[in-house]
């Protein structure tokens, strides 16, 4: 235990003192800050825009942020072999995967607080003030951090089997396949072919489903989220991470370097 | 005790796109190291030495065949909490400076904080960082980074060490402080298992060499062992020898230099060494010296290595030193 | 301290205990998801999924250069949607006008959105969303888009002619179609033949003739053809009923069946609708489709 938490503060300290990320932080806070003028222009509607627009920033450039961060840190040290330092010491390969896991989760949950701040403060800002049902908001970015969590798992996942390059081209096609599976799903009921509603049926349940996870639309417009669906969705991304997880550690136990 | 024995150690990697081929780069490699010895690993590149220690360290595993390091399996990772790693031209983090990778080190053997401080301070002592403790890792020399290589594979005081060319990459001044370290290890009981291919640095420091060419285990003993078996040259060089003596100790020599006004002659047998002597000073030769050559290492080498390559059409060393 | 038997089997230990998680874990995916899509479903947050952002213009600004990549998602998404419903026998299409909408703000010369959604926004329920004030909204943009694009004056000049019976800006919007280049000659006879007679059976069989030419996707070619299909049928019965009457002045009774004008030679065979089914003749002495027609002449104005 003691090694996968120092394995994890290693691997925040690392994504922390990475230029990248203060650079899609400040995009980030730019965007929200954008958001309030662009809802300055329409009319009627601009708390809909700052919601929609800010809750979008966040997932955006989280997303940026666990795609690089998140194949860096296996697969550089992979490939800069600062890895043989590391597994040469009473460190397991699951404790490796394990630490490394829970340091970008981190990284993302402090970026992730970060923005949700600048995000409110605009929304006061907008609304001049805010009011205790604004924090029903929490759980629209609750559900960006899952899809986040998921995303580094995959990111992980993939930096296990293949170069970094290839690793954020996988996690980030995966990512858009995750947000379209349901229509993916419906083509294969359109083609009149058992074959192919078999397999993208099959595909719909076993790719990660980040459209489970958009609820952007209803934060902004104010639906409150069920309390079951909350309950569903961390469980289905708690199940997917421990999935990739393990399957990121049974592929890593056989890798060489 | 031993504190590293290999037994029909064998690796294949798998060539070409497909993976088909495959490529033998350790064949049935069988060692054994006892406490406390200071052991080289001798071979050229591509020889199969970084593997070994891959192997070693789980890096990579073996495709048949065993080893066992202070008597535990090599899946045993807790045995890691007693030897240390120096990995062959090593990386580590670049944003850490070498206090924070000691540091980070030191938690991984969870070793506590008092102990840790003070060890950390003794190391950087130790390989003479004390003074760049804490500049980031990215701005380091090569030796420098060396030096932090050796000071993280000591963090956790082990019993044995195994450094992968430590001198590789090192100033003469750098050389020399590795190669003092060591003896401090010995000094202090540890064993130190080291792969080189700079053999003047095995003949300076081990006990005992084990050659390595191509995989395959070409010599295995005590260093003196070795060379002794080619303690068996004298040379004798003469001043402007009248071209008549030369003719008379022809039959006796086995090779004749001429640099400038000197020349040397290359005698193998211990009896002739005495008749070519006599002849000379009857020949009222001019003596400059006469010396017996030991045979260095180095040259045990090239015979070794060329031997097992005069045997078959050596095939490019492509795979490179895995 | 783990004894060290385990130890050394630690690495089999890992291998089993990561399979099983994986193996089961992807195993519970099925049943989770499964109650995760009642659970969205349930909470008719369909609609907001599918919207995701309120107007495709700020999609489009967000979108870089991958705006027309958006827009065939989203026409997807419209055509999904349409079908989708269309299957379900669902009453309506709320979402088609905005899904079309969002569609051309991404890519405005999507011209076979616009099509599309002139004839399934216009058109009458089930088959449309009977809502010929948005088709027109649809249709001005994407004129104002591409104005060189004639076919879409054709489609609005259509709605007003077929949907709202508007004849005075039907012949309009077909006069302004005739004067764009390329325009086929017959769009400048249409505006007027529509101007001096507003609607007749043969100019609308003219105008879903054209669909069915043009159409560039299936659905709007299906429901073309049944349009079609219809005022063939249509066209049928008023002749069948104009023989029935020259029936009843000539032999003074009425006729009971087809057989009856055969058998007085009004008639060489049983005439058959476009679907394939004879006529009949029903109790109050008009012609009408057979039991079995699949025509549905709910389709006419």
């Amino acid at each position: 235990m003691g090694r996968i938490v120092t394995i994890a503060l290693g691997a925040f300290k690392e994504s922390v003192r990475e230029r990248v990320l203060y650079n899609l932080l400040v995009f980030a806070l730019l965007m929200i800050a954008a958001a309030i003028l662009l809802g300055s222009i329409s009319v009627g509607v601009e708390e809909i825009i700052l919601v929609n627009l800010g809750l979008a920033a966040i997932s955006v450039f989280g997303l940026l942020m666990a795609i690089f961060i998140g194949i860096g840190l296996v697969s550089k040290e992979i490939e800069r072999r600062t890895i043989y330092s590391i597994l040469s010491k009473p460190v397991s390969r699951a404790e490796f995967i394990l630490g490394k896991y829970a340091g970008l989760l981190l990284t993302l949950s402090v970026n992730t607080a970060i923005m949700t701040a600048g995000f409110y403060l605009a929304l006061a800002f907008e609304k001049k003030g805010l009011t205790l049902g604004d924090l029903s908001l929490l759980v629209a970015v609750y559900f960006i951090l899952l899809q986040f969590a998921i995303v580094v798992g995959v990111a992980i996942f993939f930096s296990c089997i293949s170069t970094p390059i290839l690793s954020a081209v996988f996690t980030f096609s995966l990512f858009v396949i995750g947000n379209l599976s349901s229509d993916i799903r419906w083509f294969g009921q359109q083609s009149q072919s058992l074959l192919l509603e078999n397999a993208t049926s099959a595909l719909y349940y076993l790719l990660p489903n980040f459209s489970n996870l958009n609820v952007i639309t209803q934060a902004a417009h104010g639906v409150r989220i069920p309390g079951l669906l909350i309950a569903a969705n961390t469980c289905y991304a708690l199940l997917y991470i421990a999935i990739l997880v393990s399957g990121s550690v049974l592929i890593f136990e056989e890798r060489e370097f | 005790m031993l504190a590293l024995e290999t037994i029909k150690l064998t690796k294949d990697y798998k060539v070409g796109f497909w993976k088909t081929r495959s490529n033998r780069v350790l064949d049935s490699l069988d060692l054994q190291v006892q406490t406390g010895e200071v052991f080289g690993l001798l071979g050229p590149n591509g020889a199969g030495k970084t593997t070994t220690l891959k192997i070693l360290f789980r890096l990579a595993f073996p495709t048949s065949g065993t080893a066992r390091i202070l008597g535990r399996d090599l899946d045993d990772i807790t045995v890691h909490q007693r030897i240390g790693y120096l990995p062959e031209n090593p990386y580590f983090y670049e944003h850490l400076t070498p206090e924070e990778l000691l540091n980070y080190v030191g938690r991984l053997f969870a070793i506590g904080k008092d102990d840790l401080r003070r060890r950390v301070n003794q190391l950087l002592e130790r390989v003479g960082l004390a003074e760049s403790r804490r500049v980031p890792l990215r701005k380091f020399s090569k030796g420098m980074v060396q030096r932090v290589g050796i000071a993280q594979a000591l963090i956790n005081d082990p019993d044995a060490v195994f450094l992968d060319e430590p001198m590789s990459g090192l100033d003469p001044l750098g050389r020399h402080e590795v190669r003092d370290l060591v003896l401090q290890l010995r000094e202090e009981k540890k064993t130190v298992f080291f792969s080189t291919h700079i053999l003047s640095d095995a003949e300076m420091l081990c006990d005992l060499v084990a050659i390595l060419n191509r995989g395959r285990l070409q010599g295995c003993g005590e260093l003196r062992e070795i060379l002794r078996l080619g303690v068996s040259t004298t040379e004798l060089v003469l001043e402007k020898p009248a071209e008549g003596i030369l003719g008379v100790l022809r039959p006796y020599v086995v090779s004749v230099i001429r640099t400038g006004e000197r020349v040397r002659l290359e005698i193998h047998e211990e009896t002739s060494v005495a008749k070519v002597l006599a002849l000379a000073l009857r020949h009222k030769a001019k003596i400059v010296s006469l010396n017996p050559v030991k045979m260095s290492l180095e040259d045990y080498f090239l015979a070794h290595v060329s031997s097992v390559e005069g045997e078959e059409p050596a095939p490019a060393v492509a795979a490179g030193d895995r | 301290m783990t004894p060290s038997w385990l130890q050394s089997r630690r690495k089999e230990l890992t291998r089993l205990v990561c399979g099983c998680m994986v193996v089961s874990g992807l195993l519970a995916l099925y049943p989770l998801q499964q109650s995760i899509d009642r659970e969205r479903g349930g909470s008719g947050s369909r609609r907001e999924e599918i919207l995701f952002l309120p107007s495709g213009v700020m999609l489009r600004r967000l979108s870089g250069g991958y705006s027309g990549l958006l827009a065939a998602v989203y026409w997807t998404r419209a055509v999904q949607y349409y079908g989708r419903r269309r299957l379900a026998h669902a009453q309506g299409f709320p979402l088609l006008g905005t899904l079309l909408s969002i569609t051309t703000d991404l890519d405005p010369h999507l011209l076979i959105a616009y099509r599309f959604g002139s004839l399934f926004l216009a058109g009458k329920l089930p088959d449309g969303a009977g809502s010929p004030a948005q088709a027109i909204h649809l249709l001005r943009r994407g004129i104002v888009a591409n104005p060189d694009y004639w076919r879409l004056w054709e489609d609005l000049g259509f709605i007003y002619y077929w949907d709202l019976r508007d004849y005075a800006r039907a012949a309009e919007a077909f006069r302004l179609g005739s004067e764009q280049p390329g325009a086929l000659p017959w769009m400048r006879v249409l505006a007027a033949s529509v101007a001096a007679q507003g609607g007749d059976i043969r100019t609308s069989r003219f105008l879903w003739l054209e669909i069915v030419h043009t159409a560039g996707n299936e659905s709007i070619r299906r429901s073309a053809e049944l349009h079609l299909a219809a005022l063939d049928a249509q066209e049928a019965l008023n002749r069948l009923d104009g023989l029935l009457s020259s029936y009843r002045q000539k032999e003074g009774r009425e006729a009971r069946s087809i057989q009856d004008l055969i058998a007085s030679g009004y008639l060489r065979g049983f005439p058959l609708d476009p679907s394939g089914e004879p006529f009949i003749i029903g109790a109050d002495g008009r012609a009408r489709l057979g039991p079995k027609s699949k025509v549905d002449l709910r389709l006419l104005p």
